[in-house]
């Protein structure tokens, strides 16, 4: 374990890079996007949740005045059989393409079956009415039990479950099943004084990142694909257009304009195909915007679950077994985050014998996408929920009951990874000695719950490179998407290593032709990988000084010495150089200095949270009020502690309108009826108190600082902590996602 | 957005004439039509704007003792009027939940009422402080107390050319209340809404007035729950009564928001909670 160490910049505030031009409104975003002769691009959807395309006719919407180009599947290249690799794991290039504009099928209302350019949005809206669709209607497969059924009607009449290695013989809407073993989980019931089991159900819910999708792409003569879009991976676009076009790699430039929250729902790609296709097609630059319908009903929400959860311990609390089923929604093609949710359900207690099952289903709606430690969230609602039982069942304090099982380093993850040293346990102390934990809690209706919460975290390559000014700055250059400050917190990293202010940094992200490839901002990566970069590129620069320093001191680059932003000589020579004295120096040794670095670390250590929520149940309206909430969490170092209480109380809100409010809500037909912010309700800043952060810091071996990603696991134990501090105000088990009025009074009894 | 006709007229005469057209909408606050136009649901031929004619906003003080309060006055207005926040509370609490304040400086009374929608933030209000629409038409004026306007979702008594020009509130009850059942604190619409005004005379509720939205086709006034308080003093008794008289009054659907038997249990306890508030009011 690193020292703790005195730092200079890290661990500041200082105000982000990109805040000036975010709060006066100058920042570009995609939608602002504009230059000479641009057309404008709509795309046309599926009413139907599920039909066979018969037949698409654009003859009277190519009539229509203004009207330039029309786009269906069949001008995409022949999706083949293949399998894609993008990075984030592989995907089926059939699946890809059609979920761009749907060829055979419609899986679900909102699917893109044709996209048409025009002079103006409003014409290529006329347009979108007048192409002609037959559709052959069939029923709709809306929730994961009923499409696990053998007689359910079936997506894909070619998908067949993948099981352990094994492919069944028929078809189903069950596209994989995966499990994980450890230890022998019949002798661990058997161990047990105390099991509880119960069942789960959690609702389709969207990340609500405030910017819909944009994108805007020219072909130049030349051949040169240029796309402005807001991504939360330029380079990720990048890939997902040379697959689905099957266009050369290096003649696609993605430009990231800034981004209006991604939350996981930016990385798949919709509307930048589209765009690109019309762009061919017309020779002219097209923009393609969606209104809120579109990205609630066309892009990736993340899915309704059913999930059972069954746990037994010993009278003295200690855990002995315990065992999931998993059953995740997909949506309308593979790949729900089933696998992410089966790593974490379990890893936050050092329990000897485990068995997770995960069931990756389709059914007949949006494709899903990732949404925030995709999976965690509804794993945790059944696994703490089921922990919180046993420890009253115990008659065990829930938090000590925590750090009785709590997972340290040396213990085994079911799914096979072994725990480095984590801050699991540091969390739950935090927890329990917090004022908010020891304060009483007796009023009527009044409840507390706790819950705890795990996400893994990702590395993944990043590339940064960073010029040196004249006047002492650098400017700093990288491939990271700004969602949530992070040009703050990867300057920062690199100011450290040069002494220099976080001021005389220079950030910029850039396209993909301008910097090394750099994957997404996502699984908490980027303060982590991207910072990893900046500082190793730092290290680049300080190197490439001392050797300019000990040019002009004419003595060996050894006898140069670089402390607090200044170099000095250590050999008995008298000579001192100030970072910024030796930048403006550069011409006459040697000429510019650019530094840069690569990376692909593979420690990205673990993030632990632990959450505590006071709250009021009216049991007339069956309206449940936050009172006050407390969120730990182990950020290995937070190198801007500002953003780190940002992502927290971003991630817990996001977790409380999951658990409270926001569902996709689907009539018999397969529609989402609450396709709009009224009606699909995330909180605002008058629902709810301030959220109460505390910072753990256990430092991550993985990084030279000891970063953590903190951005994800914030959003885990919300669900979970809510329905257990119902259960304390009211005596009642909530199991449904989310614990609406309606749900609540229900199960009161009231109606 | 489909392309349309825009017109500013001066008079209310000019606009009268021109929105007895086919394919017609009136353009006050834009913040319902102008939503509706972009989603395709409103595809009006012509639009036509209040903005121009004088006199159709503002907040004046009748000599019978009420205000009237002119269609095009924005519910930022209506909700910050000290005149209206003291003697008639509850319609200030209700033009307070319209939206956002941007939002609020935008829509006017006018719209709020005759968008007719049945969960209109405002109308359980103006039932329960029983105002008075004034109509007026290139063939002259005339004037409905507001439970008579309405005929359904959407849908009013107002016939071609016809356009509200106030609302006419008699002098303040004794004390008003409103409560909308919401999800979220702002920015939501009510899954239902309940407004009480009482007059009170020594501890005796002399006459109760009972506005409910979002729970029928049409807002609607409690009659019978109001006629159960008449003469009574506030007991848990008789508010249990009135709670289940109001709940006994609607017809109310099931629909994404929530279920019509919630909606139904929410009349019983906030018409309850309304009235008590209503009372608390009078005394203070």
């Amino acid at each position: 374990m690193p020292e703790k160490k005195e730092y200079k910049v890290i661990g500041t505030r200082p105000i982000r890079h990109d805040g000036v031009d975010k709060v006066t409104g100058r920042a570009l975003y995609g939608a602002d996007f504009h230059t000479a002769g641009l057309l404008h691009g709509r795309v046309l959807r599926s009413p139907h949740a599920h039909a066979r395309i018969l037949s698409i006719d654009t003859s009277r919407a190519e009539a229509y005045p203004g009207v330039k180009a029309i786009v269906t599947a069949k001008d995409l290249p022949d999706a083949a059989d293949k399998v894609a690799d993008l990075g984030e794991g592989a995907v089926h290039l059939k699946y890809l393409c059609d979920n761009i504009l749907a060829s055979d099928k419609a899986l679900y209302k909102g699917h893109a079956i044709a996209a048409v350019a025009a002079t103006n949005a409003h014409i290529a809206e006329e347009a979108c009415a007048l192409i002609d669709v037959a559709y052959e209607v069939l029923p709709p497969v809306l929730e994961v039990r009923q499409a696990m059924e053998p007689a359910a009607p079936l997506l894909h009449e070619t998908l067949k479950t993948g099981s352990l290695g094994e492919t069944a013989e028929e078809p189903s809407n069950v596209a994989s099943h995966l499990q994980h073993k450890k230890g022998d989980i019949e002798a661990g019931f058997a161990e047990a004084d105390v099991i509880i089991e119960r069942e789960f159900v959690t609702g389709t819910v969207h990340q609500g990142y405030i910017e819909p999708h944009n994108a805007t792409a020219l072909y130049n003569p030349d051949g040169q694909l240029t796309v402005w879009c807001s991504t939360q991976g330029a380079f990720t676009v990048r890939e997902q257009l040379t697959e689905i076009l099957q266009y050369p790699i290096s003649k696609i430039k993605v430009v990231p304009m800034e981004i209006g929250g991604g939350f996981g729902g930016k990385i798949n790609v919709y509307v930048e195909p589209v765009a690109a296709l019309l762009a061919k097609k017309t020779g002219k630059p097209v923009k393609v915007l969606m209104n809120r319908a579109d990205v609630f009903e066309g892009t990736g929400p993340t899915p309704a679950s059913f999930i059972r959860v069954k746990m037994g311990a010993t009278k003295d609390g200690k855990l002995t077994a315990a065992q999931t089923h998993l059953a995740f929604e997909a949506g309308a093609y593979p790949g729900s985050p089933v696998g992410a949710g089966a790593m974490c359900i379990f890893a936050p207690y050092d329990i000897a014998n485990v068995l997770i099952d995960g069931y990756d289903v389709v059914v007949n709606k949006p494709k899903s996408a990732p949404y925030r430690a995709p999976g965690a969230t509804n794993a945790a609602f059944g696994s703490e929920t089921v922990i919180d039982e046993l420890a009253k069942e115990l008659n065990i304090d829930a938090l000590e009951f925590r750090i009785m099982n709590g997972a340290k380093e040396g213990v085994k993850r079911a799914d096979g990874p072994v725990f480095p040293r984590i801050g699991f346990i540091e969390s739950v102390e935090a927890a329990k000695q917090h004022p908010h934990y020891t304060s009483p809690n007796g009023k009527k209706h009044h409840g507390r719950g706790v819950a705890s919460g795990f996400w893994f975290n990702i590395g993944l390559a990043s590339s940064v490179s960073i010029s040196v000014n004249p006047d002492g700055t650098i400017n700093l250059v990288e491939g990271s998407t700004d969602i949530g400050g992070t040009r703050a917190s990867i300057a920062m990293q690199a100011a450290e290593v040069l002494g220099i202010p976080a001021e005389s940094v220079n950030p910029s992200v850039v396209d993909t032709n301008s910097v090394g490839y750099t994957a997404v901002t996502g699984g908490s990566r980027t303060t982590f990988a991207t910072g990893y970069a900046a500082y190793e590129a730092a290290q680049d620069v300080k190197r490439q000084l001392i050797a300019r320093a000990a040019k002009l001191w004419e003595v060996d680059e050894e006898d140069v010495q670089f402390a607090d932003g200044e170099f000095s000589c250590i050999n008995g020579k008298e000579a001192q150089l100030s970072f910024h004295d030796l930048s403006a120096r550069l011409g006459e040794t040697g000429g510019p200095v650019v530094g840069s670095a690569a990376v692909n670390p593979p420690g990205a250590g673990g993030a632990f949270a632990t959450h505590i929520v006071d709250l009021e149940v009216d049991e007339d309206t069956g309206k449940v009020q936050i009172l006050r909430y407390t969120a730990t969490q182990d950020a290995g170092k937070a190198i801007h502690p500002s953003y780190v209480e940002g992502q927290i109380q971003g991630g817990v809100v996001q977790g409380i309108g999951w658990a409270l409010n926001e569902e996709y809500i689907y009539n018999a037909e397969g529609t989402m009826t609450n396709a709009s912010f009224l009606d699909y309700r995330i909180p605002t800043c008058l629902d709810l108190p301030m959220i109460d952060t505390v910072i753990v810091e256990v430092p991550n071996p993985g990084h030279p600082y000891g970063v953590r990603g903190v951005g994800e696991v914030p959003i885990v134990p919300p669900p979970a902590a809510i329905a257990n501090a119902i259960y304390d105000a009211i005596g009642i088990r909530m199991t449904e996602l989310p614990m609406s009025p309606d749900r609540m009074l229900k199960a009161m009894g009231k109606i | 957005m489909r392309s349309f006709e825009f017109f500013e007229p001066t008079t209310l005469a000019e606009a009268s004439r021109l929105f007895a057209q086919e394919h017609a909408q009136l353009l006050a606050g834009g913040t319902d039509l102008v939503i509706g136009m972009k989603a395709l649901t409103e595809t009006p031929q012509s639009v036509i704007s209040l903005q121009k004619i004088a006199g159709l906003a503002g907040i004046t003080t009748d000599a019978d003792g009420g205000v009237s309060i002119g269609v095009m006055t924005r519910v930022r207005d209506v909700e910050l009027s000290e005149e209206i926040r003291n003697g008639y509370t509850a319609l200030a609490e209700g033009a307070a939940e319209i939206g956002s304040i941007q939002i609020r400086n935008l829509a006017t009374l006018g719209g709020n009422i005759a968008h007719a929608s049945p969960a209109a933030d405002t109308v359980a209000a103006l039932l329960a402080l029983d105002a008075q629409v004034d109509i007026a038409s290139a063939d002259g004026e005339r004037s409905v107390p507001i439970h008579a306007l309405f005929t359904g979702p959407g849908q009013t008594i107002l016939t071609a050319g016809e356009i509200m020009t106030r609302f006419r509130l008699p002098s303040p009850a004794s004390g008003s209340h409103y409560i909308k059942h919401k999800i979220r604190e702002v920015m939501d619409l009510a899954f239902i809404g309940v407004a009480a005004a009482v007059d009170m005379d020594n501890g005796t509720i002399t006459g109760a007035r009972i506005g409910l939205a979002a729970v029928a086709p049409t807002p609607i006034r409690a009659t019978e729950a109001e006629e159960l308080l008449a003469g009574k003093s506030l007991t848990d008794a008789i508010l249990a009564e009135a709670g289940e008289a109001a709940a006994a009054a609607c017809s109310p659907i099931s629909d994404l928001r929530c279920s019509a038997e919630h909606r139904r249990e929410m009349v019983d306890v906030l018409t309850r909670r309304t009235v008590r508030e209503a009372v608390a009011r009078a005394h203070a």
